[in-house]
């Protein structure tokens, strides 16, 4: 069955998702928004104290994607049969009105300059020959001044808190010493700091480091956003990541866009709807619209648009594009192709400090995109020259509250009993009196690191699931112990009684059934040449030219940063070149 | 600024229904540092909502003799001693018991199409068994396994005889007919630990024991005071999803 045409159709009722029909609609354009979950409302099941049960929460994945009906396989080595993700562990995607927006931490950054321009960048400060034979170093092919009006729109939207350093060229404040120059402060003052991130704070900056607070769309007040809607001001209850805010002091795209287009009758919310594909024309040229099954009457159904926004989740994105015959599908071994070149993630690694039995650590307390960081050792802020590796981590303390499961789970660190005898002395004594440290590195793109289709495996509406060919590889592993050798100074400077540095080992693969992050990105990226990525500096296929890829997908390597915000300019800079350019006179924004 | 919530518990079908009244103090005294009350919770018509639970209550999905081996297990992974009590007087195994009869326990939170086929252990679980059929088939293979080795079933040994077995699981060297015992202890471990930290409300974590001993305050979920107190503790006990305190 058909529907009435529409002049946009949107998948995904995420961030992307949500920015885009927004502007859509401001463009005068009728929006259909297709969502594959059931729609999610913070005042009916966001509420308190319903909302913050653990155990449906973050431990039955109550906002997550549920892999019974789709997942992915993953194998490290293309050599290797990759077998299904049955179990979520490592990462988190989200499903249903708001996807993993509603359910994220709120760590709200801006791009690095330089990473927006790596290739260019590595190149020009160590030559061309610093970059390893086998890696896919890339430049987006929009730079951040470029992005930086966007930048500061969605900061508005979100309702972000944090200090800057320049607005405008001029120190303003005792922000980021690293951070590009902004053309306006944060529309929010910085969260406070918890007791933890006060104490990292002291330490780092006697290490002789520069601490800032984390940029968080947590709010720090009361707040209005660019859209009339309201946030209140954070309580620090800890349930942030994985749960959705019933204080609505947590940027989603449930409270923060998405009141603003219910009432619009030109804007149509279909939920349980999977999306199986776009739809192209003869010829590949011209998507013509696309086909859902609506999962409530069992049916499939085709909505017919003009113009067609792909907003799903980094990976989902990329699979809807190899179903659809969008773009070439990349091959590794001819390395020809894009569509999948490129798959990153991110290195993250824990180090812990016990500190002394007077101090309580309150590890309940807290807020998901609060804390306190460092760039010392992020992007290029310090000399790769004799390090030989390419990229950086920023280091922090972003006690987002834990929860009493997962505190268990870890148990008393890596030399603790996990179970039985001692085992409660070793929990004890880290839930009451430690800290976490977190290095939250890039993840550089690697020829033999990509996505495609599985040969066996299949998701429930018959269709070939995802396949990811992922490890990590040494450079990252260098990079991480790099980083986490210079965490050791602040240790010392905490005062901690003992404390454990984590970090990725020579030679380790990437384990699935560990929490890593769900900082997916890549796989459909942006950039400069239809040679070595799928989308325009536009994120508008090269290809399919009323087709426009929203999201992490589109980053060319996963950089130290969490790439909600980036996502998020990108997304309004899409929209502002289809509203200025595009939608007057349809065709490739980029001509070749 | 709402000065005053006051909600129902949205409870999703399947569990168990708790009313209660639930409030929160007006923002000017939460701010206030030593503000005497509870800072996010008092209750009104508190319900004694763990009255009708039993430790010895009839298992729904276990027989008996399986929930003797759950008693005795999750016992050795989270025992009595000094700290308080352990994991049975907690109602860890009726919580298991009741997780089995959830979308979790069908397993229908996993991704179960076949085909099925073994791999590197860094690529996760490749088994075809939902958590009630792994419950199932790895209870059979420890009593099989403590009969074999030691002459009795798990649950009729000294708890020194059941923490060398379950060690041994651990290990990783012990194989069932059907998986390999150490897939078995972690989803045993796994659960027992969600038992006692849960809200009480899923049947563990009784009379929020679980809690007491980590100094979680529970569904309390408002810190605006204790952003930093500069390293004191928090004073305050845990309050559950039902509006019980400990």
């Amino acid at each position: 069955m058909t529907l009435k045409r529409t002049d946009v159709v949107i998948i995904g009722a995420g961030w992307a998702g949500a920015i885009l029909a927004k502007e859509m609609r401001e463009a005068g354009r009728s929006v259909v928004m297709l969502e594959r979950g059931p729609d999610r409302a913070t005042a009916k099941e966001g509420t308190y104290p319903g909302s913050i049960d653990e155990l449906r929460g973050a431990i039955r994945h109550r906002l997550f994607q549920n892999p019974a009906k789709t997942t992915v396989t993953i194998r490290n080595t293309i050599n290797q049969t990759a077998l299904p993700y049955r179990q979520l562990a490592a990462f988190l995607p989200g499903e249903g009105v708001g996807g993993a927006g509603l359910h994220w931490s709120g760590v709200h950054f801006r791009a690095a300059p330089d990473d927006l321009r790596l290739r260019s960048h590595v190149t020009e400060r160590y030559g061309a020959k610093f970059i390893p034979a086998d890696m896919n170093l890339q430049d987006y092919g929009v730079t951040y001044d470029e992005l930086e009006p966007f930048f500061d729109k969605a900061e508005k939207v979100f309702g972000t808190s944090g200090e800057a350093y320049t607005v405008n060229g001029q120190v303003v404040g005792k922000g980021n010493v690293f951070a590009p120059s902004r053309s306006d402060k944060f529309p929010l003052p910085p969260m406070q700091d918890v007791y933890t991130a006060s104490l990292f704070r002291k330490a780092a900056t006697e290490a002789g480091y520069h601490p800032y607070a984390l940029p968080a769309a947590n709010a720090s007040m009361q707040y209005t956003n660019t859209y009339g809607l309201q946030m209140g001001p954070c309580n620090f209850c800890g349930y942030c990541s994985g749960y959705d805010c019933y204080m609505y002091s947590k940027a989603s795209p449930n409270i923060n866009i998405l009141p603003a287009l219910r009432n619009d009758s030109d804007f149509t919310l279909i939920t349980d709807a999977h999306v199986l594909k776009v739809n192209l024309d003869s010829d590949k040229r011209k998507a013509t619209g696309v086909t859902y099954l609506d999962q409530r009457e069992n049916r499939e159904k085709t909505v017919e648009a003009d113009l067609v926004i792909l907003a799903a989740f980094q990976f989902h994105n990329v699979h809807l594009m190899l179903l659809s015959g969008i773009g070439k599908p990349y091959d590794p071994v001819s390395n020809t192709g894009v569509v999948g070149r490129n798959f990153v993630y991110q290195t993250i690694t824990t180090s812990r400090a016990w500190m002394s039995e007077n101090q309580f650590t309150n590890q309940f307390v807290g807020a998901g995109g609060a804390g306190v960081a460092m760039d010392d050792f992020n992007s290029d802020n310090f000399d790769h020259g004799p390090l030989g590796f390419i990229g950086g981590s920023p280091v922090w303390v972003n006690q987002a509250g834990v929860k009493p499961i997962a505190a268990a789970m870890n148990g008393g660190g890596k030399s603790a009993p996990r179970w039985g005898a001692g085992y409660k002395a070793g929990l004890v004594d880290t839930y009451r009196h430690s800290l976490a440290m977190d290095a939250h590195g890039s993840n550089m793109a690697y020829r033999d690191v990509y996505l495609d289709l599985d040969p066996t495996w299949r998701d429930s509406y018959g269709q070939p699931l995802l396949r990811m060919t992922f490890t990590w590889k040494e450079n990252d592993i260098r990079m991480n112990q790099y980083v986490v050798g210079k965490i050791e100074p602040i240790m010392k400077a905490l005062g901690a009684r003992r404390y454990e540095l984590g970090r990725l080992e020579h030679g380790e693969t990437f384990d699935t059934r560990r929490y890593q992050t769900t900082h997916l990105g890549g796989g459909a990226v942006m950039g400069t040449s239809p040679h070595d990525s799928a989308l325009n500096r536009y994120l508008q296929s090269w290809d399919v030219s009323n087709v426009f890829v929203i999201g992490s997908n589109a980053f060319p390597q996963g950089m130290g940063y969490n790439p909600t915000g980036t996502v998020a300019a990108l997304a309004y800079w899409a929209a502002h070149h289809i509203r200025t350019t595009y939608l007057a006179k349809p065709g490739p924004l980029v001509s070749l | 600024m709402p000065t005053r919530w006051a909600e129902c518990i949205i409870v999703p079908s399947g569990e168990q229904v708790e009313r209660a009244f639930v409030f929160t103090p007006p923002l000017c005294q939460r701010r206030c540092r030593f503000y005497s009350l509870p800072s996010a919770c008092r209750t009104t018509s508190p319900r004694k909502a763990f009255a009708a639970l039993k430790l010895d209550e009839k298992p729904a999905f276990f027989s008996p003799e399986e929930f003797r081996f759950l008693q005795a297990a999750c016992e050795c992974i989270y025992p009595s001693d000094s700290y308080g009590p352990g994991a049975t007087a907690l109602g860890a195994p009726v919580f298991i018991d009741r997780q089995m009869d959830t979308p979790y326990g069908r397993g229908e939170l996993w991704y179960m199409a076949g085909p099925f086929q073994d791999g590197p252990a860094n690529l996760g679980y490749q088994l075809p068994f939902a958590p009630r059929d792994l419950y199932r088939k790895g209870i059979a293979g420890a009593n099989h396994y403590a009969r074999a080795q030691r002459g009795k079933g798990f649950a009729d040994l000294s708890q020194k005889d059941q923490i060398e077995i379950l060690t041994a699981f651990e290990g990783g060297a012990i194989h069932f007919p059907d998986m390999n015992a150490r897939l078995f202890f972690e989803q045993l471990r796994r659960n027992t630990l969600e038992g006692v930290f849960s809200d009480p409300v899923h049947g563990g974590n009784r009379h929020m024991q679980g809690w007491l001993l980590l100094s979680f305050p529970g569904a309390r979920a408002d810190f605006m005071d204790w952003v930093n107190q500069e390293g004191a503790a928090y004073p305050f006990g845990p309050v559950s999803l039902s509006g019980q305190k400990a």
